[in-house]
């Protein structure tokens, strides 16, 4: 069982459901979140004073898949989110040790 | 079918009313002009009081239905338009403590100008300070106070001044929001009230005032709606508090955002729809001056705008909201003192040059001498009140308002030298009894809340309060 999370653009996030949604994904946990990797931020000014403003606003997708399923869900993702500009995001992959139905106490890659 | 019954139902009312003027105009039964004797004279001179008394009656009721009128409007510039002018320019987690300073001095004022405000700015006393005739608003009631206006109640016109002193201490919050205690706050500004506030309200406008130019002042002073009063003294008092508590925690390096300029810019309009009570009620009447003041203020809000949004577009390369409704305020500041002296375009003129200067007071001067007067206060309402008051002296004219004092456009050049020495009275008072009531009350209890109740936020340090509880609801 294989934890995905994925740091794209806010303005990406309708087309990686959809993606998602076309492969058959049904579960995810979507985060607002602030960040940045390379990109840089911008300015404000209020009253004269400028501020730098360099955690950007990013949205963070967590989803739990079955190994079967994880590199077909990342190609999809990715596809989704990519503009070819910096700032398009990154995916992390990392093993889950167990997964918990709270409902039933269903266990294993069956609860996912 | 409508149209039709409209219009007889036009025409019907036409008859009748021409009827019945000319049953008005019927002579006295039984009269022809060339036999009038005593007793019709004496008939129709007890008409002709009636109608002056009619005529007399309808001008009190229109001169005192605008006056309540101007005096909520200003009511309005406090709550909620200052409230929410300042609450969303500070940052979240104190929202709450400016929007209740607002409010509390909002009752808290008003019931201290009721007690003894009014009677030590308005009764009868000597040239600097009232008395005490007037305590708990004695003698304040529905005849008119003919030293200061024939037409209204008396109680009218403590209402409208009630409203000005309101604002006043709540335009002084702004310097020091963000770090001082709520109950320190309250007795300071009580003090504050007594000892700078009606001195110079009972200087300019009060009975026997010494810059009073209607009632024989030794320094006439032209002093519209509260240059000195509202704006200098506001204006100065905050810049004495913002060197004396001292800077936030953090400031200048860290930064210092508005949580949200929607509210400010909600609360920018209020204000710019409730200077019209503020200059144009100022003329204690319904009549044209009334007219010249609202004119006089919206032109130079609306210049003033231009002015610090075409400094901002030049020198920072965009113009900004915030921008604009500091602008909008600065002109409304300046032309405060001017606005039933001066004609529309000299308003222009006063209105750009305010945004201009309180442009670069705020965004260059105050960065030079690195004072934290977190709301610009001083910069905006010390500074424009003060360049207002000067060019009042340049800009006043007879023209427009008879019963004023002529400036230098119309050849009085000692106007300008009268109302500098006004300005230094107003700038001294207010630096001398803000230091003396900032003193006082720091020794009793303190002025500042402690560096973790100002890391933690006033919000919930000193009211237990959450401003946007939606964020953290769930359910």
């Amino acid at each position: 069982m294989t934890k995905i999370e994925a740091v794209i653009q806010p303005s990406k996030l309708d087309a990686v459901k959809a993606a998602l949604q076309a492969i058959g994904i049904s579960g995810m946990m979507v985060l607002d979140i602030r960040g940045h990797g390379r990109q840089k931020g911008h300015t404000e000014i209020y009253r004269g004073r400028e501020y730098n403003v360099d955690l950007l606003p990013k949205i963070k997708l967590e989803l739990v898949v079955n190994d079967e399923q994880v590199e077909e869900v990342e190609r999809a993702i990715a596809n989704a989110a990519r503009t070819g500009q910096i700032g398009d995001g990154k995916i992390f992959r990392s093993r889950i040790d167990e997964v918990i139905r709270i409902r039933n106490d269903e266990r294993g890659p069956d609860a996912i | 079918m409508k149209k039709v019954f409209a219009g007889f139902a036009i025409a019907l009312f036409a008859v009748v009313i021409t009827s019945v003027c000319f049953a008005q105009n019927a002579p006295p039964s039984g009269a022809t002009p060339s036999t009038i004797t005593a007793s019709d004279m004496t008939r129709l001179e007890a008409r002709i009081a009636e109608a002056k008394t009619s005529a007399d009656n309808a001008k009190s009721s229109a001169d005192n239905a605008w006056m309540l009128t101007s005096a909520a409007l200003v009511l309005m510039m406090t709550g909620p338009g200052l409230a929410l002018f300042y609450g969303g320019m500070v940052r979240k987690k104190n929202v709450i403590s400016v929007l209740m300073q607002s409010f509390a001095l909002m009752a808290v004022i008003s019931i201290l100008w009721a007690i003894v405000g009014y009677s030590l700015a308005f009764a009868h006393g000597n040239s600097f300070i009232g008395g005490f005739e007037h305590l708990f608003l004695r003698g304040v009631g529905a005849a008119p106070d003919p030293d200061y206006s024939a037409t209204i109640p008396a109680a009218t016109f403590m209402i409208f001044q009630m409203m000005f002193a309101v604002i006043t201490p709540a335009l002084i919050t702004g310097a020091f929001a963000e770090r001082m205690k709520f109950s320190s706050m309250l007795v300071f500004m009580v003090l504050w009230m007594i000892l700078v506030y009606a001195p110079m309200t009972h200087m300019i406008w009060g009975k026997g005032g010494l810059l009073n130019f209607a009632q024989g002042g030794a320094i006439p002073t032209l002093d519209f709606a509260g240059g000195t009063v509202v704006e200098i003294l506001s204006g100065v008092s905050s810049l004495v508090a913002a060197l004396y508590m001292g800077k936030r925690l953090g400031y200048p390096k860290e930064t210092f955002v508005p949580h949200s300029l929607v509210i400010s810019f909600t609360g920018a309009c209020l204000l710019w729809v409730g200077w019209f009570g503020f200059n144009a009620g100022s003329a204690l009447g319904a009549g044209s001056l009334a007219t010249s003041a609202f004119m006089a203020t919206h032109f130079a809000s609306a210049a003033a705008v231009i002015g610090w949004c075409f400094c901002e577009w030049i020198i920072n390369g965009k113009p900004t909201v915030l921008g604009a409704i500091s602008g909008a305020v600065a002109g409304m500041v300046a032309i405060t003192p001017a606005s039933g002296f001066v004609g529309p375009m000299p308003a222009m003129v006063i209105g750009l040059l305010a945004g201009m200067l309180c442009y670069f007071m705020v965004t260059r001067v105050k960065a030079k001498f690195g004072y934290d007067d977190s709301l610009d206060v001083f910069g905006v309402h010390g500074m424009g009140g003060t360049l207002g008051m000067v060019l009042t002296g340049v800009f006043a004219s007879k023209a427009v308002n008879p019963a004023g004092l002529s400036g230098l456009i119309e050849g009085e050049s000692r106007q300008v030298l009268r109302q500098l020495e006004s300005v230094g009275i107003a700038w001294v008072l207010a630096l001398g009894g803000t230091l003396l009531a900032l003193i006082l009350v720091d020794k009793i209890m303190g002025l500042r809340v402690s560096v973790q109740d100002e890391i933690d936020g006033l919000d919930q340090t000193l009211h237990d309060e959450e401003a946007y509880a939606y964020e953290t609801q769930t359910r």
